[in-house]
C-alpha cells in the first residue's frame, strides 16, 4: 500500500460517489412463492417444496404477508408505492438458482422516490440521500463448499425467502455517509417491523457501488460493486480500501474496471470477485406466472396508517416534547425499544431530563456490561421512575440514588421501600440532625470550639463529619445551614 | 349415447386395445409408461374411467419425462392438478402418453423416445405436440385423454387423428404440474373419442386452482352439451368466417370439407357472416417470439444440478453445457437458442417487445369481433391432413402447420377441433373459436355439427 502522503495527493484530486443496494429479508413466517418455513439455521434442505426448488411444474403464488411488508417497508422510507408493479424474471445460471432465474421487479418496481436523512450538517439542515427504487424479489439457495470433500453441497433453505431491494441514488459521498444511509436504513426497517434486519444472519446485505470523479465533474466515472458487507465497519473500510486503489489507478493514469469486488475482512483487502466475465445479459422479461401486482391506493394507504411513529419523526418529537438535544435523541432513539423504554420512564419520572441522564448512563452501562438485552434488564421503567422522582426531590443523594439502582438490579420490590430498608433516604428532620450535630461537636471538641468562634473553613469537615456519622442518609444541605446556624 | 359408450369402455378394454396396438416396430409408440394397476373410483363422473395423460403433465406413479433425456426416469414428487382433479372424479390415470420434447413440435417425430405413428395411417405422424394423447384416443386405448397445447398441440393432432381436441380458455385449468414451455400461452386441454367425451374431460378439470395464479376465479358453467330434439338447436347462434383463415392457396379440398361444415352449421339454424382479423398472418411470427422466450426461461432449470441427467464433468461449466447438450434435442436447442437471443440485450425492444405489442393486437381483433355480436368463428384446424414420417424436416415449413391454431394461444380464448370431413381417408379437422371463457357454446355449436355430420366425417 501506498504510504499516508502519496495516499492523501492522490485521493485530494477526487471526489467519492457511492450508491448502496440494500437486501432486506422480510419478516414473514413463509417464503414469498410457497408455504415453506423462512426460519434460519435449519437442517439443509429441510424448509423446501417443488415450488421453491423449482421442480418441473411447480408455480409460484405470491405471498400476501410479504407484499405487505414490502409496501410498509417503501412508505417507511418516503417512497410511492404504485398501484401496479410487474416482476419480471432475472435469468442466470447458477447452481443455488433452482429455476435458472430469480423473480424480481425490473422497469415496473413496488415503490420509488423515497428518502433517508443521515444527518445534519453545521448549520443545522438536513443531509438527504435519495431512495431510487424499492422492488421485491425472491432470494436464492446457498452453495456450501466447506462440508464434503471435493464437492459443493446445495442448500435451498433460504432459496424462496422474501426479500426487498432498496437502492439509492449516488447521493453519497463519503465513508462515513454510506455508514450513516445503512444504519438509518436499517433503524427504520426495525422500526417498521418489515425485517429483523439482523446483518450476522444475512437479513441485511449491502452491496456498495464506488466510482470516483474529479471535483466539479458532473458525469459519474466508471463504478466497481463491493458485493455482501455484512457490518457497518466493513462498509466502511471496504469504501475507504477501495476509494484509495481507484484514485491510485487513476492518479497513474489507468483506468477503472466495471467489475464486481469482494472485501476481505481478515486482510483488509478489496479484491475483484473471481469471475471475470463481462457484463451479465439478464435478460429480464414479464414473468408470466404471476399477473401483475395491483395494490389499491386504500390498501396502500392502510399499509402507511398500520406503520408505527418512525425515527426521523420520533426525533423529532423528542425534541420538541422533552427538550433534549440532537446527539441525546439520536441515542435514545436508536431502537424502538429503547425509545419506548425511555418514554415509559419519562413518563415515570415525570422528569425527561433525569430519565435520558439515566437512560444513557448507569442504565445502558449495566445493559451493556451484562451482554444481555435491553428488554432483559430487571429494572422497569415504573421502578426506574419512582427512583428517578426520589432523587429529584431529594429524597436520595445521587450516589444513594446509583446504591438503590444497583439494589433495584438484584431484588424485586417497591423503591420506596427498598431505599427505606436499605437507609438510603437522605435524613431531613432537624431532631436526628440536631443530635448527630451535637454528637459530632461533642467528639471533637477542639474543632467545635474552633468552628463556633468563627473559624468557617471548618464547616465542610464538620459536615463531613456528621455525613459520616449518618452513613451518608443526612441531607448535607440541611446540616450545612444547621451548622451554619451555630456559627453566627 | 356418447356418454354410454364413455361408460362401457373398461379399464380392460384398454389394455387389450394398447397390447393390440402399441407393440411390435409398426407400434403406436404412443405411451411412454403405463400404470397396470389403475383402476380409478367407483364413484365420481369418470368412475373407472380409463385416461390417458400427455408426459409433461406430473404424476406420482409414473415418470414425467416430457419425451425428454434430460428427464429421464424423473417422477415428480407431486401431482397436477388436472391429473389430481382427474383421479378424484374416478379415473384410472392408465399411462402417460408420448410427445414431442418439452411439448415443441408439430408432428411428434420430435420425441427422444421415438416418433408416433398416427392410428389412421401408420406411416403419418399423428400431428404434435400431443401425439401420443391423440393416437391413444384415436386407436381406442382410451375415449379421453389430457394434452397440452402452446400453438395447437391438441387441435392439430386431434385434427390429423380424427377425433376432437379441446384448448381452453387461458386460466380455465390450472397449469400447475404442467412442465412449462411456455408460460403465458400453455394450456392443458383435453382430446376425446366425441365432443361429449371431451366435454366431460373439460369439465373434469376446469376451475380455479390457488396453487395457479394464473387460473381463473371463474364459475365453470355445464359444459356437457345438451342440445333436446330441435332440428336447428343453433338458431340464434352468429358463426363467424375470418377470411384469413380461408386464403386462396387453402388446400381446396380442405377448404372445401370447411365449406360444408358452415352450410351444416347454417342448416343448425346459425348464422354464418364473413369477419376479418387482418393481424393473423403476423401470428407465426409472433409465437415463434414469444413462445421460444419463455421456453429458454423455463428450460433453464434442466442444468444437471438437482435432478433429470447430469453429465459428468470436472467444472461447474462443463456441467451446464454437457448436460444440457447431450439432454436436449435438436428442436428444443433451437428453440433455446432462438429465445436467448430474442431476451438478450439490444434485441428485446426489437423482438420480444414488438411481438407483445402485436400480441395485444391480435387479441384486440378478436375482442372486436366478438363484441360486434359473432359468437364464435369457424376455420379449417390445419392447412393439411398428416403428412408422412420424416416428410417435413424445414422447421419453418413444420411450423407453418399451425398456422390457424397460434392466434386463439395468443389471444388465450378457447377453441377446439372436431373432424370435418376425410381427403383419401384422412381426416379433416374444423376449428372452432370463442370469446373467453365461453366454451359452453363453442362445444354446444360442436357438438350439433358434429350430430349432423355424424358419419359423414369419418368418411
Amino acid at each position: 500500500m501506498t504510504n499516508a502522503t502519496a495516499t492523501t495527493t492522490a485521493t485530494s484530486d477526487w471526489e467519492l460517489v457511492i450508491g448502496l443496494e440494500v437486501h432486506c429479508q422480510l419478516k414473514t413466517r413463509s417464503k414469498i412463492f410457497c408455504g415453506c418455513h423462512t426460519s434460519f439455521g435449519d437442517a439443509p434442505n429441510a424448509n423446501t417444496c417443488p415450488v421453491c426448488l423449482g421442480l418441473p411444474g411447480a408455480l409460484p403464488v405470491l405471498n400476501a404477508h410479504a407484499v405487505e411488508l414490502a409496501t410498509r417497508a417503501s412508505l417507511a422510507l418516503g417512497c410511492t408505492v404504485h398501484e401496479t408493479s410487474v416482476f419480471a424474471r432475472k435469468n442466470y445460471f447458477y447452481p443455488d438458482l433452482p429455476k435458472g432465474y430469480q423473480i424480481s421487479q425490473f422497469d415496473r418496481p413496488l415503490a420509488t422516490e423515497g428518502a433517508i436523512v443521515v444527518g445534519h450538517d453545521a448549520a443545522g439542515i438536513p443531509r438527504v440521500i435519495r431512495v431510487h427504487r424499492v422492488h421485491m424479489e425472491e432470494d436464492a439457495g446457498k452453495s456450501v463448499h466447506d462440508r464434503f470433500a471435493d464437492v459443493s453441497a446445495i442448500d435451498l433453505n433460504r432459496a424462496g425467502t422474501p426479500l426487498v431491494e432498496i437502492v439509492s441514488e449516488p447521493d453519497i459521498r463519503s465513508a462515513e455517509d454510506a455508514v450513516s444511509y445503512a444504519r438509518r436504513l436499517k433503524q427504520i426497517l426495525e422500526y417498521a417491523e418489515v425485517s429483523d434486519a439482523n446483518m450476522e444472519e444475512g437479513s441485511l446485505r449491502v452491496d456498495v457501488n464506488i466510482s470516483v470523479r474529479r471535483h466539479g465533474e458532473q458525469t459519474l466515472g466508471t463504478k466497481t460493486e463491493i458485493k455482501n458487507l455484512n457490518s457497518f465497519s466493513a462498509i466502511e473500510r471496504a469504501v475507504d480500501i477501495e476509494f484509495v486503489r481507484q484514485c491510485t489507478v487513476l492518479a497513474a493514469g489507468g483506468i477503472i474496471e466495471q467489475q464486481t469486488m469482494l472485501y476481505d475482512d481478515k486482510r483488509q483487502q478489496v479484491r475483484p470477485a473471481r469471475s471475470k466475465e463481462g457484463s451479465h445479459d439478464y435478460r429480464y422479461f414479464p414473468e408470466p406466472d404471476l399477473p401483475p401486482l395491483r395494490l389499491s391506493a386504500e390498501y396502500i394507504a392502510a399499509q402507511g396508517a398500520a406503520l408505527p411513529e418512525l425515527p426521523p419523526a420520533r426525533r423529532e418529537r423528542f425534541v420538541a416534547q422533552y427538550g433534549l438535544g440532537l446527539t441525546e435523541v439520536e441515542q435514545l432513539v436508536v431502537t424502538r425499544e429503547l425509545a419506548d423504554r425511555f418514554e415509559a420512564m419519562a413518563a415515570a419520572a415525570g422528569d425527561a431530563r433525569r430519565a435520558a441522564n439515566w437512560m444513557l448512563g448507569p442504565v445502558l452501562a449495566a445493559v451493556n456490561a451484562s451482554g444481555q438485552p435491553l428488554s432483559a434488564h430487571p429494572v422497569s421503567p415504573e421502578r426506574l421512575g419512582a427512583l428517578i422522582r426520589m432523587e429529584a426531590s431529594g429524597e436520595l443523594s445521587n450516589t444513594a440514588a446509583r446504591q438503590l439502582f444497583t439494589m433495584l438490579e438484584q431484588q424485586d420490590g417497591d423503591p420506596l421501600e427498598l431505599a427505606r430498608g436499605a437507609g438510603l433516604l437522605q435524613v431531613r428532620d432537624d431532631g436526628a440532625l440536631v443530635g448527630w450535630i451535637d454528637e459530632v461537636l461533642a467528639e471533637n471538641p477542639a474543632e467545635a470550639a474552633r468552628f463556633l468562634s468563627g473559624e468557617k473553613k471548618l464547616q465542610g469537615v464538620l459536615v463531613g463529619l456528621v455525613m459520616k456519622k449518618s452513613k451518608g442518609a443526612a441531607d448535607p444541605k440541611k446540616v450545612n445551614q444547621l451548622l451554619g446556624a451555630r456559627a453566627d | 349415447m356418447t356418454i354410454d359408450a364413455l361408460r362401457a369402455h373398461r379399464v380392460s378394454d384398454a389394455w387389450s386395445v394398447f397390447d393390440a396396438v402399441q407393440a411390435g416396430p409398426d407400434g403406436l409408440n404412443a405411451f411412454l409408461s403405463t400404470d397396470r394397476t389403475a383402476v380409478g373410483n367407483a364413484t365420481g363422473s369418470l368412475a373407472g374411467v380409463p385416461v390417458a395423460v400427455k408426459d409433461n403433465l406430473a404424476t406420482l406413479h409414473m415418470p414425467t419425462t416430457c419425451g425428454s433425456k434430460i428427464l429421464d426416469g424423473y417422477i415428480s414428487p407431486f401431482e397436477a392438478t388436472a391429473v389430481r382433479k382427474l383421479r378424484e372424479a374416478g379415473a384410472a390415470i392408465i399411462g402417460k402418453t408420448n410427445m414431442d420434447e418439452f411439448a415443441m413440435g408439430s408432428s411428434n417425430e420430435n420425441s427422444a423416445y421415438g416418433p408416433v405413428r398416427n392410428p389412421v395411417d401408420r406411416t403419418r405422424v399423428p400431428g404434435g405436440s400431443s401425439g401420443g394423447s391423440a393416437a391413444a384416443v384415436a386407436s381406442g386405448v382410451v375415449r379421453i385423454a389430457l394434452g397440452s397445447e402452446t400453438g395447437g398441440s391438441v387441435r392439430q393432432p386431434a385434427a390429423f387423428c380424427g377425433i376432437v381436441g379441446i384448448k381452453p380458455t387461458y386460466g380455465r385449468v390450472s397449469r400447475y404440474g404442467l412442465v412449462a414451455y411456455a408460460s403465458s400461452l400453455d394450456n392443458v386441454g383435453v382430446f376425446g373419442a366425441t365432443v361429449h367425451e371431451a366435454a366431460l374431460g373439460l369439465q373434469v378439470i376446469a376451475g380455479h386452482d390457488r396453487f395457479d395464479s394464473t387460473s381463473a376465479n371463474t364459475l365453470v358453467p355445464s359444459l356437457v352439451p345438451d342440445l333436446g330434439t330441435s332440428d336447428r338447436p343453433l338458431t340464434g347462434l352468429v358463426v363467424g368466417k375470418p377470411r384469413e383463415y380461408f386464403p386462396a392457396s387453402l388446400d381446396p379440398r380442405v377448404a372445401e370439407r370447411c365449406e360444408r361444415a358452415l352450410a351444416s352449421l347454417v342448416a343448425l339454424g346459425a348464422e354464418v357472416r364473413d369477419v376479418s382479423l387482418p393481424s393473423t398472418e403476423l401470428a407465426i411470427p409472433v409465437y415463434y417470439i414469444i413462445a421460444p422466450a419463455e421456453a429458454s426461461s423455463n428450460l433453464a432449470r434442466y442444468d444437471g444440478v438437482r435432478y433429470g441427467h447430469r453429465a459428468p464433468a470436472a467444472d461447474l461449466g462443463t456441467l451446464y453445457e454437457q448436460t444440457r447438450s447431450q439432454g436436449f434435442g435438436a428442436e428444443v436447442t433451437r428453440r433455446i437458442l432462438l429465445g436467448t437471443y430474442v431476451l438478450s440485450a439490444g434485441y428485446y425492444d426489437a423482438y420480444y417487445k414488438r411481438a407483445q405489442a402485436v400480441r395485444s393486437l391480435i387479441t384486440q381483433e378478436f375482442t372486436q369481433v366478438f363484441a360486434s355480436g359473432v359468437h364464435l368463428l369457424f376455420t379449417p384446424t390445419a392447412p393439411t391432413t398428416a403428412f408422412r414420417l420424416g416428410e417435413v424436416s424445414d422447421p419453418y415449413e413444420m411450423y407453418l402447420s399451425d398456422i390457424f391454431t397460434v392466434t386463439a394461444n395468443l389471444a388465450g380464448i378457447p377453441a377446439m377441433s372436431l373432424p370435418v370431413g376425410r381427403i383419401d381417408g384422412l381426416p379433416v379437422g374444423g376449428q372452432f373459436m370463442a370469446a373467453p371463457f365461453d366454451e359452453a357454446t363453442m362445444l354446444r355449436a360442436a357438438a350439433a355439427l358434429e350430430r349432423v355430420l355424424g358419419a359423414e366425417a369419418h368418411q
